[in-house]
């Protein structure tokens, strides 16, 4: 399968936190939910996908090519979407469009006027009294409006009231139909992935965890419960992290067919959600 | 085409749509040749990622219920009917054997068995 995003043994170091050594890559056509704890290193991650922080080492690929040769060549065909405001604040949407739409060669003015009018976003109030919710429309339609192939989100729902959450969602999906779009999605509200994720990179302390589709990471992790007196150090070695209770235990497993052969029928094995993932890969809370 | 899926089945959400699919086309309500919606179509209309309609589709293709030409889309196979129900009803004499067993090793008459089984069939 073809890969829109290649990071390559990428390095970058700041004060008191790194990303060492990364590779990770995005799959065409698909949705890749990109989650992790705060600080766990998504925004530099997306920063050097979008050459807003430059790498010390390693390679960065955008739709095959290189930002040092061919910056312009890429930024045309990608979107960026936060939920911020990245325009000048006094500015209406007309004005965004007439700075914004010379840039790009493939801008779309009729796809624009549709994505305002769907979104019922107003031309001519300054963007500074737009919500949240509409400046993430804005960047969106934005993004849309060029044909952007590659849409890279950070944290898009953060902050939105529920039915815009889903509204959004379902406005993904449709651009996912024919199978031309990819979208890289960062996320700590992880029940937006269970609807329209294919695959999950998970980035914890500048490190990538693992960058699975959504089946994998159903069939390597689940959670574990059963009885303290079925724990030992042996029987532990399958669990990636044990949470101990007077009442039993629960465990976070990423090897199923291990704990299926140590303990048979004597535990409960159990579907893990993202956040459960997240929480015990983390260490969780080991109350004792 | 109708398909609902359950949020909250233990059965992973592909396995209920190939089980949905194959069922609908066993009982030739979607009858050979007929077009079925693109997997990225059906992801959609369902509300679900790409990934598992593809997973789906892909598993019903294995097991010779549908097929795909690239550009076109899928449709439903050519299907041997009568050798189907007659290798389903292998399956259901096996399974009826067990129960036979299972029975008479706790001293359930036919009658009691035939009671049960009723029960159940027409839940």
């Amino acid at each position: 399968m073809e890969n829109v995003v290649e990071l390559n043994n990428v390095s970058k170091s700041f004060k008191g936190f790194s990303i060492d050594h990364m590779d990770l890559q995005v799959k065409k056509g698909f949705v890749t939910g990109f989650i992790g704890a705060n600080g766990a290193g998504k925004s530099t991650t997306i920063k050097m996908m979008m050459n807003l922080l430059r790498p010390d080492n390693g390679e960065v690929k955008i739709l095959g090519l290189d930002y040092e040769t061919h910056e312009k060549a890429i930024k045309e065909r990608i979107g960026f979407v936060y939920d911020g405001n990245v325009f000048f604040e006094g500015l209406n949407l007309k004005d965004i469009k007439r700075i914004v739409a010379p840039a790009y060669k493939s801008w779309d003015h009729s796809l624009f006027a549709q994505y305002v009018e769907q979104f019922e976003l107003p031309l001519n109030k300054p963007i500074k009294t737009f919500s949240k919710g509409m400046q993430m429309k804005v960047s969106l339609a934005i993004a849309l409006s060029h044909h952007a192939e590659l849409i890279i989100m950070d944290e898009p729902t953060a902050g939105l009231d529920p039915i815009f959450r889903r509204e959004l969602l379902d406005l993904l999906q449709e651009l996912m139909v024919d199978g031309e779009r990819t979208i890289f999605f960062s996320t700590h509200i992880t029940t937006d992935l269970d609807r329209i994720a294919d695959y999950i990179a998970f980035i914890q302390n500048g490190e990538l965890i693992f960058n699975q589709s959504i089946h994998e990471v159903a069939e390597n992790y689940a959670l574990v419960k059963g009885g303290m007196e079925l724990l030992d150090r042996d029987t532990e070695k399958s669990f990636v992290h044990v949470h101990r209770a007077p009442t039993g235990f629960e465990a976070l497993t990423d090897n199923i067919s291990a704990v299926k052969n140590t303990f048979g029928n004597e535990v409960i094995i159990e579907r893990a959600s993202l956040e459960d993932i997240m929480y015990y890969v983390k260490g969780g809370k080991n109350v004792v | 085409m109708q398909i609902i899926i359950s949020n909250s089945s233990k059965e992973p959400i592909y396995e209920q749509i190939t089980n949905q699919i194959k069922s609908s086309i066993l009982a030739g309500e979607l009858e050979e040749g007929t077009a079925i919606p693109s997997m990225r179509k059906l992801a959609k209309d369902l509300q679900i990622s790409v990934i598992t309609t593809k997973r789906a589709y892909e598993e019903l293709e294995k097991a010779g219920f549908i097929y795909s030409i690239v550009g076109k889309g899928s449709f439903v196979a050519e299907q041997n009917l009568e050798l189907m129900k007659e290798k389903k009803l292998k399956v259901i004499e096996e399974q009826l054997n067990s129960v036979i067993t299972n029975s008479r090793e706790i001293g359930l008459s036919l009658n009691e068995l035939q009671d049960l089984l009723k029960i159940l069939y027409e839940e």
